[in-house]
């Protein structure tokens, strides 16, 4: 372990990055965290303070500094807000891999991280037995939903309603595609996703149906790490390096105009995180920074791209939608998938703070789940009483956490990804 | 701090309203003023009003300097705590006690947010007008302690106009009652009016009662563009001498026009000298009536462009210019340092006259934009603090900005409060006289000088 002085030299680096706040505190108005607690070291201008602290040598507890860091969702709200333009989520994700560089990383994310999430044969063999075997542990409590709780006490499961793994997930039953482009011209790659992969795979297939109708032809390679964001939001520098590189290398196999993904995270994951913050080869800057350029979320290349337009309501229900924060935050993607929901011919109603973090934000989950809960439980009252019967997003992990919220409230609400609705409207209409 | 004077405060606010820890205390040791910051020793959280005059007395009785933080926006160092002192958190008293629509009064504790009350003002189809820059996190408490202002000070006053009472504590915990309910009150001493703008140093805010008024019916917001500094303030003078009093009558220089340009792309006509942005807002057919004499007005002092929002989506772009202005020219810049030197509004031009001046004597950045209808100037100055050389010609620069503002007759702060960084000019404003009446005040009110010490009078 470095000392605290050398510590203090890496913040410093950040110096001019962190200068830029200027402590108007704005941020107070949109953070998640914050409005729960209403504790400074909670909400962004407290947690800069705190780094700037360690950079001047003001503070000693760097310990004490890496909790409060931990304690963010990194949802982004308080960038898409701040009046003098910082950039939060670059300071955050620094200082997450200085603060593991200095306390190393625990044991449990070495293994998930190090030994698993690099090794995607490896990642899909455990799960394949989990999902096999999860039975055991778990019995259903929502049908509809699909959630199910731990059958016995289990401290890290707590008292979630979670969505077990799929029997199947998509890499088994779709192992790879390349398809030439159809009526569209146009040929995209797919980016599936851990949670996709394995959790929800008929979210992808439901994207792969889209595309195959549309006429637009697919690479999907056979081979697929992690995004990487897991092991970045925790400070996994090489890690994150390992997973990007082998993407790299898988997806650049082949020629397309497009990188699809439908989930929120793995869009912005690759599209802003990928050129800024990877440290590896230098060689694969270009291709990364090409790659990055090509990616887009679902919604977004049906609507922008393809033109897909609203439609007269056809009766699939009522729906409500939940932006996630990786698209609406960084990327500025609010409109296109309330287009491609009206697309669907479902009647749509807004609900109130629709653009407000679930409170998932990934591992934020497990090692905060009682503030986590009380963010999501707002956001399942908020879908409650917009009186929507679907509630659509575009993000498998706030699918995740939001199954949990309303299947924990009996709300008697269906969770769909907005390409799942459109999907289920194109074979409607054969 | 010793840990049986902590153990007492968390005997009166509960374990987890109390932090004692460095990451904890660090977090409360600045506000959103350029200067130092201080360390606390204790930070704590009262959840009701019995807690809150308990932890005041609790301060006194160890002689601990105390200082109130809503959400900690202010912009002259008020809430930045004394060394060794407690820091006391107002947003866990943070309810709407009461709105009353036959009354027009409400009354709160001090740590609601403003924009939320004014929220729930409108939903009972009334009206709270104060609306400083930060009102989305600013708290009721620190808008009276401050005597915030706002875009709609002209037409419709700052906080001290609507409050109408205070309940607080005084050091000795005892809860002293002021104002009323009514309209009219003359039962003693106006305590309320002198709470207000104390910044915490007179006593700590309990309840807050509220003047609430009916919203205007109509509005029409308009941008004129003037190729002169001068033509844009004789306009504003010619829109008061006409007998019109606008919502909001809001000034930017040339700099800002064009460091907002560059940020939104809005259209805004970068060669400009100013813009003067303008809302009158009542009755429809006075609306009308106003709108078109004001249009008139600004014709005949030569602007150059107008343009009125026919919709409230022009409307609102009109306003997105104004609320640009602080974010874009913060972006230019690491540091930021904004000022509220105010002055009678006839001298708004020789005021932007001296801040070009001073703008090139000391070759800094400085982009002013306000409120023209008030004489309330933000002259910005953009640097970077880190930068030594350029920072001692930033101190030198306010103390210029204040002596000017002070020789045109004008006050030191129009909204931002003394605080800390404008406490050693006052004695310029006022004289030695008034800040020995004030400091003996001070010293039979708060004998072991706990209450906010070193803020307004030093």
């Amino acid at each position: 372990m470095a000392d605290l002085h050398q510590l203090a030299q890496m913040f410093r680096e950040l110096d001019d990055q962190l200068v830029s706040c200027m402590r108007c505190g704005m941020c107070q108005a949109v953070c998640p965290v914050f409005a729960q607690t209403g504790r400074e070291t909670d909400v962004t201008r407290g947690k800069l303070a705190l780094l700037d602290g360690l950079a001047r040598e003001m503070l000693t507890d760097a310990a004490g500094v890496n909790d409060k860091l931990n304690r963010c969702l990194l949802c982004g709200t308080c960038q898409a807000n701040c009046p003098s333009g910082v950039r939060i989520m670059d300071i955050f994700l620094k200082a997450r891999a200085i603060m593991t560089g200095y306390f190393g990383l625990s044991r449990t994310k070495k293994a998930i991280f190090r030994g698993m999430l690099v090794n995607p044969r490896l990642f899909n063999a455990l799960t394949g037995l989990g999902a096999t075997f999860q039975g055991l542990f778990t019995k259903k409590v929502d049908d509809m939903l699909g959630s199910s709780c731990a059958r016995f006490t289990a401290p890290l499961v707590a008292d979630r309603h979670f969505k077990t793994l799929a029997a199947t997930p998509l890499h088994k039953l779709v192992p790879e595609l390349d398809t030439p482009a159809g009526a569209s011209g146009i040929r995209v790659a797919f980016f599936t996703g851990c949670v996709i992969d394995k959790i929800f795979p008929q979210v992808g297939q439901a994207a792969l149906e889209v595309l195959a109708r549309q006429g637009v032809g697919v690479f999907l390679p056979a081979q697929q790490a992690c995004c990487g964001i897991p092991a970045l939001s925790s400070g996994d520098q090489a890690t994150f390096d390992k997973l990007v590189a082998m993407n790299v290398q898988w997806f650049t196999a082949s020629e397309f105009d497009y990188l699809l993904t439908s989930c929120a995270t793995c869009t912005s994951t690759i599209k802003e995180l990928w050129p800024r913050m990877f440290k590896g080869d230098p060689a694969l800057g270009a291709a990364i920074k090409e790659l990055a350029g090509k990616t887009m979320d679902i919604s977004q290349f049906l609507v922008d791209v393809l033109g897909v337009k609203e439609a007269p309501a056809t009766g699939c229900g009522k729906v409500t939608y939940h932006d996630p924060c990786h698209l609406k935050n960084g990327l500025g993607i609010t409109a296109q998938p309330r287009t491609l929901i009206k697309a669907s011919g479902c009647a749509y109603t807004e609900m109130r703070e629709a653009g407000s973090c679930c409170g998932c934000g990934g591992s934020f989950n497990v090692a905060h789940y009682e503030l986590s809960k009380k963010i999501g439980s707002r956001k399942a009252q908020n879908i409650m009483e917009s009186g929507a019967d679907i509630l659509a997003t575009s993000c498998p992990a706030c699918m995740l956490h939001i199954t949990d919220m309303l299947s924990q409230k009996k709300a008697g609400i269906a969770v769909k990804h907005v390409i799942e609705l459109y999907a289920d409207s194109m074979k409607n209409q054969e | 701090m010793n840990t049986s004077i902590i153990k007492e405060f968390a005997a009166i606010v509960g374990n987890d309203n109390v932090m004692a820890s460095e990451t904890d205390r660090h977090a409360y040791s600045y506000d959103a003023a350029v200067l130092d910051s201080v360390l606390p020793a204790l930070v704590v959280r009262p959840e009701n009003s019995e807690a809150l005059g308990q932890t005041v007395k609790l301060c006194n009785e160890h002689g601990l300097p105390l200082t109130v933080r809503g959400a900690g926006t202010n912009l002259s160092g008020g809430t930045i705590p004394h060394p060794g002192g407690v820091v006391v958190l107002t947003n866990g008293l943070n309810r709407i006690l009461e709105i009353n629509a036959e009354d027009m009064y409400a009354v709160v504790e001090p740590g609601v947010v403003t924009a939320k009350f004014a929220a729930a003002v409108a939903s009972h189809g009334l009206f709270y007008p104060p609306d400083p820059g930060s009102q989305a996190v600013s708290t009721l408490g620190g808008n009276v302690a401050e005597n915030a202002g706002g875009l709609r000070g002209l037409k419709y006053g700052v906080t001290k106009d609507y409050v109408m009472g205070i309940d607080f504590w005084d050091v000795g915990g005892n809860l002293i009652k002021t104002g009323s309910r009514t309209v009219k009150c003359v039962s003693g001493y106006n305590l309320a009016g002198l709470m207000v703008a104390s910044e915490g140093t007179l006593g700590v805010f309990d309840k807050i009662i509220l003047k609430i008024i009916p919203p205007p019916k109509a509005a029409r917001s308009m941008m004129a563009v003037f190729a002169s500094m001068q033509a844009a303030s004789e306009t504003v003078a010619a829109i008061i001498a006409a007998k019109i009093v606008p919502a909001t009558l809001e000034i930017m220089d040339n700099f800002t026009i064009r460091t907002v340009e560059n940020f939104r792309h809005a259209g805004l006509p970068k060669d400009a000298a100013a813009l003067l942005l303008i809302e009158v807002d009542g009755h429809p057919a006075q609306v009308a009536d106003e709108a078109a004499l004001v249009e008139q007005i600004c014709k005949q002092h030569g602007a150059s462009e107008l343009k009125v929002a026919r919709d409230a989506a022009e409307r609102d772009a009109v306003w997105q210019a104004r609320r640009d202005a602080l974010p874009a020219l913060a972006k230019l810049r690491p540091t930021c340092v904004l000022e509220d030197a105010t002055v009678p509004r006839s001298k708004i031009p020789a005021m932007i006259k001296a801040l070009d001046d001073i703008s090139r004597k000391y070759q800094l950045t400085i982009g002013t934009f306000g409120h023209a209808g008030d004489g309330n100037l933000h002259p910005t100055i953009l640097t970077d603090r880190r930068n030594e050389q350029e920072w001692q010609r930033v101190e030198k620069a306010i103390d210029e900005i204040f002596n000017r503002a002070l020789e045109l007759g004008g006050t030191l702060s129009g909204e931002h409060g003394i605080g800390l960084a404008k406490a050693k000019y006052m004695v310029l404003e006022t004289n030695r006289g008034t800040l020995d009446y004030c400091r003996r005040m001070k010293s039979v009110l708060d004998p072991k000088g706990i209450l906010n010490p070193g803020k307004i009078i030093g």
